[in-house]
């Protein structure tokens, strides 16, 4: 699936949802539900910096994919970086830079969110573009 | 017995809602709330006598001067300070330690030390780090117990000769704890030592009597105690005040000016570099009346009730760890959840409507001594009430509920 497909399918999962505490506990089943990052990638240079909580990710490339994995020890913040992942993760590098993040707004998370967490999520998409550009650069 | 449903109706913010909820703030350690005593104080300075002072023939500007110095008057009275001239206006708490951090490294040399606490905002650790590096002085901690108490008998071995200035809050920040000043003041005069004492978290809780402590500087923020932001306070006994070279220099500050050599103005102007905040300097004086009307005695008696309410319901809470059980504590609570990371609580029950503080509180030392990432913060004020305490414990089982 394209990132925008990964995306709209997002929204319509919330889009279920009546109100904020049925969103959080989703988002919480989310971060639940979050493949761990291997030990080894929770350094220093993968937190990301911006969160009250700490957040790490990791990426790799594989073939023209690149893999994303990510850890925090808040799991509202593991929730949130699980959305991000799903759309962003194994999928091209050139095809992450130019997805635009419109969807966040749609699952009614930026709003929702307090403004030092809406921070964290504007570092963490940042961070995968981040590293995006960094493959691509390479390729 | 405090009238608390009458306070509660001289701040307006109390009765909004914050998310679809009634607001409960209990952040207070952060900032207070303003009555509309203040809030009207401001725009009436704006509307009716707003100029610069200490300068203009003109009537307005010699009302607005009036208005700032019976301001700095009423400080002088609320701490009984000797003199006026020792209370000088800042823009905050951070500004007045840094003004005397700075100044002090024209008496500091390599070998001499300073003092500070392990319970220190940030704010009360790093303009001595600065100094410290500027001088080749030596940064000496006062260590804490598991309570959050500071350990005197190794206070006393930490002073020497060598002891310049100490530096320690009255209240903690993160914990609450009130720290003994006065022995510390005491013992820190025995070696010869200066003293300063970060007056931010306690000014909203009692009235110090800086004649009585015999501090030598005591340093606290408007913004704390339901004044604005952008004011604060650094009474400073005389002879210091005389003896530290100014923090900044500009207009205002100058008695005169030639390229060759400038003469600096007598106190406090020698210290109020530039125009002032004006308004807020003002209305510090109409909050510190409104506080004083209220009572203090009154104030610490209430949060009082408050601390010990809130203490007994938390400690129902399944899991719940309280940070910081000094003997003598104020209405602070630092708490954390078993296996949930304060920000979740902190976010959820925000959707609830309660404002609590979340995270390290600016004192990483006092995190790292617990090696935890950092606490949920409830601090109550006077026109707090038990009921929003109830609707607080609620909502922190609930969202355990969620989270767990």
């Amino acid at each position: 699936m394209s990132i925008k497909e990964i995306q709209d399918e997002i929204v319509d999962e919330f889009s279920m949802f009546d109100d904020w505490m049925q969103r959080y506990e989703y988002i919480i089943d989310l971060g639940k539900g979050l493949p761990l990052i291997e030990e080894q990638y929770k350094t220093e240079e993968n937190i990301i910096t911006g969160c009250q909580s700490k957040v790490w990710v990791h990426a790799e490339q594989l073939g023209d994919k690149v893999i994303f994995t990510a850890d925090s020890d808040a799991i509202l913040t593991k929730g949130i970086i699980a959305i991000l992942i799903r759309a962003f993760s194994n999928q091209k590098a050139s095809d992450i830079l130019e997805a635009n993040t419109d969807f966040i707004d749609e699952i009614g998370l930026k709003e929702h969110l307090s403004p030092t967490r809406a921070n964290g999520l504007v570092s963490m998409i940042k961070k995968l573009k981040m590293y995006a550009l960094a493959f691509n650069a390479k390729n | 017995m405090l009238d608390i449903q009458k306070i509660r109706a001289d701040f307006p913010i109390l009765s909004q809602k914050v998310n679809g909820k009634p607001l409960v703030y209990f952040d207070n350690g952060a900032t207070s709330q303003k009555p509309q005593v203040v809030i009207d104080a401001i725009s009436k300075y704006y509307q009716e006598i707003n100029a610069n002072i200490h300068r203009g023939v003109h009537t307005l500007s010699q009302l607005a001067t009036d208005a700032y110095e019976v301001s700095r008057g009423k400080i002088q009275k609320h701490l009984n300070a000797k003199h006026a001239h020792e209370v000088i206006f800042t823009s905050g708490t951070t500004h007045g330690i840094n003004a005397i951090a700075n100044g002090f490294a024209d008496f500091l040399k390599p070998g001499d030390e300073v003092l500070v606490s392990a319970l220190e905002h940030h704010s009360n650790i790093v303009p001595w780090q600065m100094l410290c590096e500027r001088t080749g002085a030596t940064l000496k901690v006062i260590p804490m117990n598991e309570n959050g108490e500071l350990i005197m008998s190794v206070y006393d071995k930490l002073l020497s000769a060598k002891t310049k200035i100490v530096t320690v809050n009255h209240i903690s920040n993160a914990l609450g704890t009130i720290n003994p000043i006065q022995y510390m003041i005491d013992k820190a005069h025995e070696v010869g030592a200066a003293i300063l004492i970060d007056g931010a978290q306690a000014t909203p809780h009692l009235k110090p009597d800086v004649q009585a402590l015999d501090c030598d500087f005591y340093v606290f923020s408007g913004h704390k105690i339901c004044g604005p932001t952008g004011i604060g306070i650094l009474y400073g006994k005389e002879e210091w005040l005389r003896k530290l070279p100014p923090y900044q220099g500009g207009g205002e500050m100058i008695a005169t000016v030639t390229f060759e050599k400038t003469t600096y103005a007598d106190l406090p102007h020698k210290f109020e570099a530039g125009t002032p905040n004006i308004a807020d300097g003002i209305v510090l004086g109409t909050a510190i009346d409104y506080l004083n009307e209220i009572g203090f005695d009154n104030i610490a008696k209430y949060e009082h009730e408050l601390l010990e309410y809130a203490t007994e319901k938390l400690s129902e809470i399944e899991g719940l760890k309280i940070f910081g059980t000094a003997e003598q504590k104020t209405s602070v609570i630092s708490f954390n959840i078993d296996g949930i990371h304060p920000y979740d609580i902190g976010t959820i029950i925000d959707k609830l409507g309660i404002a609590v503080r979340t995270g390290h509180h600016c004192a990483q030392p006092i995190m790292d001594f617990y090696q935890i990432p950092g606490t949920i913060r409830a601090s109550f004020a006077f026109y707090n009430t038990k009921e929003e305490i109830d609707v607080m414990v609620e909502a922190i089982k609930k969202a355990q509920m969620m989270l767990s």
